[in-house]
């Protein structure tokens, strides 16, 4: 029987298989590492019933049951699929999409990062491609999420204007900025922008709204965190919204998907084919021409 | 500051965080709405995060003072009992 089991097909589908012959590790579908009580219920009693009454938390804020044996797997994704709980992947394809709770939950948060996750993992998750690509998103500059370790990291801050007729002098915002680019000349706060990193903790700790600010996404590409380590790279300046956002992830996947070899990380890619080309399709992309 | 009157001063540099912030809520506590204080706290991190903690709180912020001496003073007026 064992020689009839298709590994990647069941890959595909989440079931990882096991050193112990016949099981299977079942990777379940997790967004920003959200799940229902409901979910979590379905879970243990799969778990319990099926498995050996444990689960396993990947390093992606994923969820795994181990021990499920092959001749349980049809069974298995039906009960699941009650519970409203789905598979996950393995392979050559989108990852789970990682996020923190960003700016519904979390004070530093600068962007939904929550919500730009489950429009990630609708727009890409299981998309087929040369190689497995991964998604993070994180809400602020604390990067909680580890941005730059992904294919295509995001990344939250704010960008920022002053509003000097709003301000009281206080000088919080100048200590709040770990970058220095506050300073207060003539009793009002100058910007170097040079120097900004969009952190947004001047417009967090003013006392009295004296900033204006809109939200932005600081997109890095090519990051690796496995055999090799790379830290991606943000080619293009914080982005204002959503449409313009997804037009560079579309171009950055559409470049691997047309460039990679079966096998090979992004980032391999863009130095085998050059970093230059990639940059000039991102550029594009971002000015939406 | 000259133009502002303080009823109440605490100094937090002998703690770290987060007892910095606790230190200036539970003197926050004991103050009536309205009144004002006057927070001393260390450079660094007591001053990237207190004030803004306190403004997280509610409170009022008035003004942040260097004291040239690796310290700053915060002053906070009280909102809310």
């Amino acid at each position: 029987m064992a020689d009839a089991i298709d590994y990647s097909s069941l890959k595909k589908g989440g079931f990882m298989r096991q050193k112990q012959k016949g099981y299977f590790s079942l990777r379940l579908a997790v967004v920003g590492g959200n799940l229902t009580a409901e979910n979590i219920k379905t879970i243990a009693e799969v778990a319990e019933k099926y498995g050996h009454g444990y689960v396993h938390m990947t390093s992606r804020q994923g969820v795994e049951i181990p021990f499920i044996n092959f001749n349980d797997i049809e069974e298995v994704r039906g009960k699941l699929a009650e519970g409203g709980v789905k598979p996950g992947v393995c392979g050559p394809r989108v990852r789970t999409v990682t996020a923190c709770q960003g700016s519904a939950i979390c004070p530093s948060g600068c962007i939904d990062s929550y919500e730009l996750a489950k429009e990630f993992d609708e727009r890409y998750f299981g998309r087929e491609l040369p190689h497995k690509f991964k998604f993070g998103v994180t809400g602020c500059m604390n990067n909680c999420l580890k941005s730059e370790e992904n294919d295509l990291g995001v990344k939250g801050g704010y960008i920022i204007d002053y509003k000097p007729e709003t301000c009281i002098s206080c000088g919080v915002c100048i200590k709040a900025c770990r970058e220095g680019a506050l300073s207060l000349v003539d009793g009002k706060v100058v910007l170097d922008t040079s120097k900004c990193n969009n952190c947004g903790r001047c417009v967090k700790s003013c006392p009295v709204d004296a900033w204006d600010y809109t939200p932005g996404y600081i997109v890095s590409f090519g990051g690796l965190f496995g055999n090799q380590i790379y830290k991606g790279e943000q080619i293009v300046p914080i982005i204002k919204d959503k449409e313009t956002l997804f037009r560079v992830a579309d171009a950055a996947i559409d470049f691997f998907d047309k460039n990679a070899k079966p096998g090979e990380r992004f980032r391999l890619t863009l130095q085998r084919v050059g970093e230059e080309e990639f940059r000039k399709v991102i550029q594009k992309a971002y000015e939406g021409v | 500051m000259a133009d502002i009157k303080i009823d109440e001063e605490v100094d937090i540099t002998d703690k770290v965080c987060p007892l910095t912030f606790v230190k200036a809520k539970v003197a926050l506590d004991e103050l009536d709405e309205g009144q004002i204080i006057a927070i001393r706290m260390n450079d660094g991190e007591p001053v990237q995060n207190v004030p803004r903690s306190i403004k997280d709180e509610g409170h009022r912020i008035l003004k942040l003072e260097d004291n040239e001496d690796g310290t700053y003073t915060l002053f906070v007026q009280k909102i809310g009992e």
